[in-house]
């Protein structure tokens, strides 16, 4: 059994901030006295109200807040046997997160090279895919989303659908094939005679980093789409018939329209991206730089549940500043990008 | 030439460019799939076979994982879907802070890296079930619901949010003027009106399950779906089995979406019929009116 602060956390703390949520919401009402709707029981009805409450609690309590507290609790644990988990030895220490940093429980000697490169080297990656889709897909969403006529439209959101009805694991798998030593790119390379020896694309992750940007590529593609589909096609041909060039027409008039959808595709892909773990795996070098492996691995290769908890946690933290970090530059709230 | 000429030359490339990177790999895969060799290649291009296909079926693990997986998908359906329409409505009913707060919550599984959704489900239901005994739940085909509904509802909460948007209110009001309870308005009226939103969260949840592997890998414990018995395949080294299975999974869906198509263009084609209909008898309706009232 936890210690107590641990079971609080875990199994007391939701249920508090689903009190919480209903006083507020009370107080609210309170507030607009006369000018409130009726009440959440009086305009659903016992059978629907008790339907809604049910499932939205379930979801919220046993899906989404528990889990998070217990992997946060866990990974503030030191690694125990299974059986002495919760005895005596079972007390809470930084020591997973020193292990990141220093790559020793004990000694702060030397920095964790590996972990350290690898966990920095994701983030950096992370971004430059987000800014690759970006630019990969805003020439085609300003088309889609301007230009193209219905039928047109219609047919290219086919085609760019169509490929991701092919499993995550497979499309690896294609770009494997495609940039393998014995594949398609260096084949064609060596048969036409610009090497006379193939290049192993694997090992210098390019095969990684094309299949990265492919995966989480319609993310930002849709985002794009969305936002630039909204904008009034009459500014674009005010902002032409003044005299404006192409590229002012872009910088000032389509790209802060399409702000919110700018950042939230940019969530997403870096989202995604940052927390990859089937192109990692597939494509990946034999240097192993991506921190989704080792987090897999510390789960189940070194079997150190804490230490893995620890560094999902990490992961998570770095995904969250990232996402706090591009509501500060594009001065969005969180209610606008995850629409 | 002038410097749109440039412009849309420029254009034309680039959209050659990019729909060369987005059906490249895919083509490859599908034609290696055809190929004799056992390591999956084009060139040379052997012989056309189709041996490759009648290894895949033969395959015992990928077969159970296929059925696993579509097992799992068919369940996370039956939970995320239900979920997804409560959480959309207690949405539409909150106001102000508490719908901040809320919204934060209950969209935080979409802006989470699914391996750490998958993580922290295992970990709490492991601590859990340690205590209170129930063994039924730390079981892989459970977590992986639990883990993937866990987003997959948030998914469908955002389709039944846009179509609630659109749902007018008076309808409701109409019906409880003449009478109607509660929950008769609900299946009467409300879920009439979501059930192509409904249709379309279903969809979407079947094929974000389906295919979904972070999450799942962590949540499935020792047991195994079709994704991660590919991983597993793949890490190994690569057949052209798997080109194979690539290939079925694309005429499987393409067949789907034909489907989709031509039944979407008859419901379309049918309700374009019954609104002439209508029209027409609204306005029969006002010749003989006048004439009644006389």
């Amino acid at each position: 059994m936890h210690s107590s602060i641990g079971q609080f956390v875990i199994y007391g703390l939701p249920p508090l901030v689903v009190a919480a949520f209903f006083v507020m919401a009370w107080t609210e009402r309170r507030r607009l006295g006369d000018a409130a709707p009726p009440g959440f029981v009086a305009r659903n009805g016992w059978p629907v109200a008790t339907f809604l409450i049910v499932a939205v609690g379930l979801w919220t309590v046993f899906m989404i807040v528990m889990p998070l507290m217990a992997m946060i609790d866990l990974s503030f644990r030191p690694k125990l046997p299974p059986p002495q988990w919760g005895g005596p030895k079972d007390f809470y220490t930084l020591e997973n997160y020193k292990y990141f940093l220093f790559g020793s429980t004990t000694s702060t000697a030397s920095w964790n090279v590996t972990h350290l490169t690898a966990f920095f080297l994701t983030i950096w990656v992370s971004i430059i895919i987000t800014v690759l889709d970006f630019l990969i897909c805003y020439p085609l969403a300003f088309y889609m989303a301007q230009v193209a006529s219905k039928a047109r439209l219609r047919f290219v959101l086919l085609l760019l659908i169509a490929p991701y009805w092919v499993n995550e694991i497979l499309r690896a798998f294609a770009f494997r094939l495609l940039f393998g030593t014995q594949g398609v790119i260096n084949n064609a390379l060596v048969a036409i005679g610009v090497l006379d020896q193939p290049i192993d694309f694997l090992a210098a992750d390019v095969a990684l980093y094309a299949g990265l940007a492919y995966a989480y590529l319609l993310m930002m593609m849709f985002a794009l789409y969305n936002a630039i589909e909204t904008l009034d096609k009459n500014q674009i041909e005010a902002a032409r018939d003044l005299g404006a060039p192409w590229w002012h027409i872009h910088t000032f008039i389509v790209l802060p329209h399409a702000k919110p959808g700018i950042a939230s595709g940019a969530t997403l892909v870096f989202m995604l991206t940052a927390g990859a773990l089937a192109a990692p795996l597939i494509l990946g070098g034999p240097r192993s730089l991506w921190f989704t492996p080792i987090v897999y691995d510390r789960f189940y290769q070194a079997f150190n549940w804490q230490q893995g908890a620890a560094y999902a946690l990490i992961l998570l933290v770095a995904c969250i500043v990232f996402v706090l970090g591009v509501l500060k530059i594009f001065r969005l709230r969180l209610g606008e990008i995850a629409r | 030439m002038t410097a749109a000429h440039v412009r849309k030359a420029l254009f034309g490339f680039y959209i050659l460019v990019f729909f060369a990177y987005l059906f490249g790999p895919l083509v490859i895969m599908g034609i290696t799939a055809f190929n004799t060799p056992a390591y999956p290649t084009v060139s040379p291009f052997e012989r056309f076979t189709l041996d490759w296909f009648s290894v895949l079926a033969a395959d015992k693990d990928l077969v159970y994982g296929l059925k696993k997986s579509l097992w799992i998908a068919v369940l996370v359906v039956l939970v995320s879907v239900p979920i997804g329409l409560a959480g959309a409505m207690v949405m539409s009913q909150i106001y102000a802070r508490a719908r901040s707060f809320y919204y934060l919550v209950v969209v935080s599984p979409v802006l989470t890296p699914g391996v750490i959704i998958g993580i922290s489900t295992v970990v709490f239901w492991r601590q859990t079930t340690n205590f209170t005994g129930t063994k039924f739940i730390y079981d892989g085909t459970v977590l992986t619901v639990l883990a993937q509904s866990s987003f997959i509802a948030a998914y469908t909460m955002l389709i039944f949010l846009a179509r609630l948007a659109r749902f007018d209110r008076t309808l409701e009001e109409a019906a409880l003027d003449l009478g109607a309870t509660r929950a008769r308005v609900f299946f009467d009226i409300l879920v009439p009106f979501l059930m192509p939103a409904i249709a379309s969260a279903a969809v979407i949840a079947f094929l974000s399950s389906f295919e979904n592997y972070n999450t799942t890998t962590f949540a499935i414990l020792a047991d195994k779906t079709l994704t991660t018995v590919l991983a597993g395949r793949v890490r190994q080294g690569t057949t052209p089995a798997l080109s194979a299975l690539a290939v079925t999974i694309v005429a499987i869906t393409v067949l789907g979406a034909i489907l989709y198509e031509i039944l979407k263009r008859r419901e379309e084609a049918r309700a374009s019929r019954r609104a002439a209909v209508a029209a027409r008898a609204e306005t029969q309706e006002f010749a003989v009116a006048p004439a009644a009232a006389e």
